[in-house]
């Protein structure tokens, strides 16, 4: 199993690596675009600000790359609002993967939500054995509208879609990295498919 | 629902933790990695690292503690203590970290909340402020509640929030070590006046303080040291009258 995170300069992939690494998979660190292509899956991270992070991709030509990827591809909190069409932060531009915009939360919660929520209206492989109402950890600000291709939901001032899916491509917007054993249950899922 | 945060503080000196701890069964008790696997298992939903003695020369002790916990831990962690500047930070966050905490060098130059926050986002900026209530104000301190400084927390609080600080730990040090509850009064006007999380901080020393901070305080979430290592209060018995009292913890 070769897996390859992406590393394109935005946040703190360590974790994720580690992750892994718990799971014993030993993870490669790469923006090489061969490399990603020829990985077996793809975990597509991203921490920090929406607009600044797609210019890295595209200075890299990442953002071609990735919506072409065929093999597994998961995207985790900035990464999967990467994959969506826009996002309201810095008013960009995303890779259109998911047919979905990311809207801020407004000022009538907290922002950002941090901390542990509840995923519910679980659809997926990728939640093989995670409970309904399972706790994951999320910091974010900016969310996915609830929609088509949410593979599950999460409460906030209103439902939105927490995880997405369309065809090879998934995406979180929690953390599985950082969410226990649950969140090891998903990682193990998303090696499985 | 979101949940309210349970979040134990471990005081690092030379990699080491240091304030007393007194699990049972565990081989070392001044491994902070030891005891950051055993909150985690016990339901701690986050976890803070407060470097007491940071110094430039023992920097790379700290970090080498900082990946050994991300390598092991499986829930988020917060690492404060000396951090002034963004190189810092940018290791710091490299060898794991999911959060840094800023205290007198956001006092010292305000800038830097914004410099931090620009570059690595503010879900990982946490400005922790410690306040002292003198004559019925609320006045910021610095090094541990020794040095008093000109500004009042609420006006500083809110300008941290502008400058991009995500989260606010704020440690009473009239209520610090007296276990006698949270500053749940200054706490709530906190949360009510800002639209960022709020930690709690200082006071612990019943159950009863944490229901009390969660719904009197409108606390996000509650910091504690001494109660959770010396098994005073057990996380899990912790939570689980938390939700009795119909306050949403993760169980």
């Amino acid at each position: 199993m070769k897996l390859v995170i992406i590393d394109y300069g935005a946040g703190n992939i360590k974790s994720i690596q580690f992750a892994f690494k718990r799971l014993g998979i030993d993870a490669v660190l790469s923006n090489n675009i061969d490399e990603i292509r020829n990985a077996d899956k793809v975990i597509f991270p991203g921490v920090g600000e929406a607009s600044s992070a797609m210019e890295m991709l595209k200075k890299s030509g990442l953002d071609l790359v990735i919506p072409t990827l065929t093999q597994p591809v998961l995207g985790i909190c900035l990464g999967m609002q990467l994959m969506c069409n826009s996002s309201e932060e810095g008013n960009t531009k995303g890779l259109g993967i998911f047919n979905v915009a990311i809207k801020r939360f407004s000022n009538e919660v907290k922002v950002p939500q941090m901390g542990w929520n509840t995923i519910s209206n679980l659809k997926s492989d990728l939640f093989k054995d995670v409970e309904e109402r399972e706790f994951m950890y999320l910091v974010h600000s900016f969310y996915a509208e609830n929609c088509k291709e949410a593979i599950a939901t999460t409460t906030y001032e209103t439902a939105y879609a927490t995880a997405l899916q369309k065809d090879n491509f998934y995406g979180t917007q929690f953390h599985p990295e950082k969410s226990g054993i649950a969140g090891e249950q998903i990682l193990k899922n998303f090696l499985a498919l | 629902m979101l949940t309210k945060r349970i979040i134990p503080c471990l005081d690092i000196k030379n990699g080491r933790t240091v304030k007393g701890v007194n699990f049972v069964n565990l081989i070392d008790a001044g491994d902070p990695v030891v005891l950051a696997k055993q909150y985690a298992e016990l339901g701690a939903d986050e976890l803070v690292f407060l470097d007491i003695a940071a110094t430039l020369e023992n920097r790379g002790t700290t970090l080498d503690m900082v990946l050994k916990v991300a390598e092991q831990v499986n829930i988020p962690f917060t690492v404060g203590g000396g951090i002034s500047s963004i190189e810092h930070v940018d290791a710091l966050l490299k060898c794991g970290a999911d959060k840094i905490s800023i205290n007198s060098s956001a006092v010292k130059r305000p800038e830097l909340v914004n410099e931090l926050s620009q570059k690595f986002g503010s879900q990982c900026v946490v400005v922790a402020i410690d306040a002292k209530k003198i004559d019925g104000e609320w006045i910021v301190h610095l090094a541990g509640g020794t040095i008093s400084t000109e500004l009042n927390l609420f006006d500083w609080a809110k300008e941290v929030e502008k400058r991009g600080a995500g989260e606010i730990l704020f440690t009473s040090m009239n209520n610090d070590g007296t276990k006698a509850g949270f500053a749940n009064e200054a706490l709530a006007k906190l949360s009510t006046e800002l639209n960022i999380p709020i930690i709690a901080s200082g006071g612990a020393g019943k159950v009863q303080h944490f229901i009390d901070t969660f719904v009197d305080g409108k606390s996000d979430a509650a910091l504690a040291a001494s109660v959770f290592h010396f098994g005073e209060i057990p996380i899990p018995d912790l939570k689980k009258e938390l939700k009795e009292n119909n306050i949403p913890v993760r169980l």
